[in-house]
């Protein structure tokens, strides 16, 4: 795929709005376009990590393996977000499941690129570090609401 | 001298008597919320509600739970009751078949002002029963689409067997001339549907917000968030709206029980305008 | 302005029952002066006198002809106008179903109330807004209250903790009772000093004998007001009260009252204006024959916000916190006016003698020390 397109399609993405030119072209270097079909795993529990993965259309649900019981699924993301961080943090290996529930289009950028550019450049490697804090930020308060199960039998209604 | 603890009313037009009507259908949503549809016309005739506003339903020798109406306004003959088994009178009441009686009276409380939402486009937020006082609105709406912009609704459940009304949402999800989306908090492997909170789906449509009016119903908690992230997006407070809830006995303003600082959710609410409760929101144990 | 003697004053009862009122009026029980049903002035508690003071209160009697010696005790009107206990309705079985019981007794009994202190008379008009005004009546306190014949005493002497000229309800009535007395203890002379306040009052003074108030006894029945409300002790600032105590949400204090509050509800039960109910359905043995009772409740009862998820208010600070908030707050909010009136009962009933006016007069301080 013409990097000029790649370009065209990272500046697109909410996750980098604002990126400077110079550091979209850091990034673009490390990017390739990828599509899973319905039903793919994205990534796998366990195995090495080494995508950051930029979804454009489509959902990917985050599973866990669970023995004697089918996946539970936690959460999804979804087109305009992103999925896995695991490639940033050692030792780089996915903790969830990701399953592509619909076709899903998405940039994939590769870990160890990334991390080497990061090293190289610290001023870009702390540019993704705040936009990577913001999304676990939100996503640990989505998970936090989750986890105080808001619907289940204490949860308020106009009713006695 | 006469006690008066021993005075009786009349029960025509007093309004702390219920009248007895027949349960004509009952649906269970889920595990624990089932949803009773009594006809009015059986003992009130005339009845109508707005949509926003609860009744009193009474169980016999056992008390009274306020339940939001969540049937369509315009259809005579049908009240509906979508009602979350959570205490004596809803456990009560979740034991109840069709031709069984239960009591009733109402309608109470403020409604969504819809006609404001004339010309806009309208966001409806709701999480778990939260959706059964906003169908009606829903109904309304789209009686008379071409008054209306966009209508988005967004509704977060429990998991994908705990949604609401799930015949209608497929079949709104599926029509052209409204925006449906449904997260759960949890999924399994059927489930193709968003996972998350409900807020999260904000991520995913476009807001005009100067010209958007909001809805907002479900757990405090989560309206709360729901109002930051309508902030977020830019809607002024007063084109938001959410419904309160707090414990009632009388729904009439006599009893003191429903207060939230100085409004009375019976009488005033249980629809408020957001500029009137923000400040009110924030207070713990009010 | 007319002066009757103690004989006229019982002239009054008399006229007042063949016009088929039942009299409510204060006699002396157990240690305290209550309202009940009374006959004649001879029911009176003639002699009578009453200590107040945080957390106690003691009932002595001397040999003092004064029929309202006395200044006010732990019952309120509000007991006959918005009884403790009322049946709602009656249902019965029927078939699959039930319904509603026939009406039984519509019968509606007519009060003439003797003796009401003019902080009670504006505690009643604060609790008329309540269950008269509003979009829904409450159907037996408004046929109560229509047909309620109000006879003021004008007070004498406050109590220790009355402070009702600060919250402009007493110690005179001006206005808005059928008839208002003075008593005037004079040398030997005993009499009162009546003013008629409507058509009923008038109709009714007209069939007792009487004498024209002369300037002397207009200006003794002054005197007893004017010396009354200079014996006041204690007064309520209710200047930005609302505002104040809305400021003052999170506000220390509170815990500082916490520590002492009991969550008793004694405040709320002996409070003239208190008017918070709850409900109880009950069955007999066979479920034959079910009712509904109203009964008072307190704001400080630990269930009385519960809703699924638990209780929004889970402490006593939080809960005496909404009982003064809502009684010199919100209450201005909702029905215009504030929902004391200095009786001072609150203060004399808490076990531990918190006083309203002493803690209202803290946030005030504090407020102001912060602006």
């Amino acid at each position: 795929m013409e990097k000029e397109n790649l370009v065209d399609i990272l500046q697109q993405h909410p996750f980098l709005l604002g990126l400077s030119d110079e550091h979209m072209q850091t990034l673009v270097g490390c990017a390739s376009n990828v599509r899973f079909n319905e039903g793919a795993y994205v990534i796998r529990e366990g195995e090495l990590a080494n995508s950051f993965y930029l979804i454009r259309t489509g959902r990917v649900a985050l599973e866990m393996d669970m023995p004697g019981r089918a996946g539970l699924r936690i959460q999804t993301t979804g087109a305009g977000e992103i999925l896995g961080w695991s490639w940033l943090i050692s030792p780089y290996r996915w903790h969830f499941n990701g399953i592509a529930v619909a076709d899903t289009r998405a940039i994939a950028l590769d870990g160890e690129c990334l991390r080497r550019k990061c090293e190289e450049d610290p001023v870009f490697g702390y540019d993704l570090l705040k936009r990577l804090a913001q999304v676990m930020e939100r996503r640990l308060e989505a998970t936090r609401l989750q986890l105080l199960d808001l619907y289940g039998t204490t949860a308020s209604g106009v009713g006695a | 001298m006469r006690q008066m603890s021993q005075v009786a009313r009349s029960s025509a037009g007093d309004p702390m008597t219920p009248h007895p009507v027949m349960i004509r259908r009952i649906i269970w949503e889920n595990d624990d919320t089932f949803t009773l549809t009594i006809d009015p016309s059986d003992e009130m005739e005339g009845y109508q509600f707005l949509p926003g506003q609860f009744n009193m339903v009474y169980v016999y020798g056992i008390g009274e739970a306020a339940i939001s109406i969540s049937s369509n306004p315009s259809r005579t003959g049908t009240l509906d009751h979508t009602i979350h088994r959570v205490g004596t009178v809803t456990t009560a009441l979740a034991q109840k078949k069709r031709g069984d009686m239960i009591g009733l009276r109402g309608p109470y409380g403020s409604s969504w002002p819809i006609d404001i939402a004339r010309g806009k486009d309208v966001c409806i937020v709701s999480g778990g029963i939260g959706l059964a006082p906003l169908r009606p609105v829903i109904y309304t709406l789209l009686a008379e689409r071409a008054a209306y912009g966009r209508i988005i609704v967004l509704y977060g459940g429990r998991s994908p067997l705990d949604l609401l009304y799930r015949v209608e949402l497929e079949k709104w999800a599926n029509e052209h001339n409204i925006e449906v989306l449904v997260t759960v908090d949890r999924g399994d492997s059927s489930w193709k549907g968003h996972i998350g909170v409900v807020t999260a789906l904000f991520s995913y449509i476009k807001l005009d917000a100067r010209a958007t009016v909001a809805y907002v119903c479900g757990p405090e908690i989560m309206m709360k968030y729901t109002l930051n992230e309508l902030d977020r997006r830019g809607l002024a407070p007063d084109q938001v709206y959410l419904s309160m809830e707090r414990n009632m006995k009388c729904a009439i303003g006599i009893c003191g029980h429903c207060q939230f600082g100085p409004t009375f959710i019976c009488k005033e609410g249980p629809v408020y305008p957001l500029p009137r409760v923000r400040a009110l929101l924030d207070r713990k144990e009010l | 302005m007319v002066a009757i003697d103690v004989e006229g004053f019982d002239h009054v009862l008399r006229a007042l029952q063949a016009r088929g009122y039942s009299l409510l009026g204060p006699i002396y029980r157990e240690g305290a002066i209550v309202i009940d049903a009374i006959a004649s002035v001879h029911d009176l508690p003639r002699g009578y006198v009453d200590t107040q003071a945080p957390a106690s209160y003691s009932v002595t009697r001397n040999d003092d002809e004064a029929l309202f010696g006395f200044v006010l005790g732990p019952v309120s009107w509000k007991k006959f106008l918005y009884p403790p206990r009322l049946k709602l309705f009656s249902m019965t079985r029927s078939g699959k179903g039930f319904e509603v019981s026939p009406n039984e007794t519509p019968e509606v009994p007519k009060y003439a109330c003797i003796g009401i202190r003019p902080c009670e008379l504006q505690a009643i008009a604060i609790q008329d807004k309540i269950f008269s005004d509003g979009q829904y009546t409450d159907p037996v306190y408004s046929s109560v209250r229509k047909q309620l014949f109000t006879v003021v005493v004008q007070c004498a002497r406050p109590a220790g903790n009355c402070f009702c000229a600060s919250m402009n309800t007493g110690p005179k009535a001006y206005g808005g009772y059928d008839l208002a007395l003075t008593e005037i203890l004079h040398d030997d002379s005993h009499y009162f000093v009546v003013d008629a306040g409507s058509g009923a009052g008038n109709e009714l003074l007209a069939e007792i004998p009487h004498r024209p108030a002369t300037e002397v006894d207009i200006e003794r029945a002054n005197t007893v007001t004017r010396s009354a409300a200079e014996q006041l002790t204690k007064s309520m600032e209710t200047t930005d009260l609302p505002r104040i105590l809305n400021e003052s949400f999170e506000h220390p204090l509170w815990d500082d009252i916490a520590r002492r509050c009991l969550s008793c509800a004694n405040c709320t039960l002996v409070c003239p204006t208190c008017f918070c109910s709850t409900v109880e359905d009950v069955t007999d043995l066979t479920g034959a024959h079910a009712e509904r009772w109203r009964r008072w409740d307190s704001c400080f009862t630990s269930d009385f916000t519960r809703i699924a998820g638990g209780n929004i208010r889970m402490s006593t600070r939080t809960r005496y916190r909404q009982w003064l908030t809502h009684k010199v707050g919100y209450w201005v909010d909702q029905f215009g006016t504030s929902g004391c009136v200095g009786c001072g009962r609150c203060i004399t009933w808490c076990p531990v003698g918190i006083d309203l006016t002493v803690e209202v007069r803290k946030f005030r301080d504090s407020h102001t020390m912060q602006s």
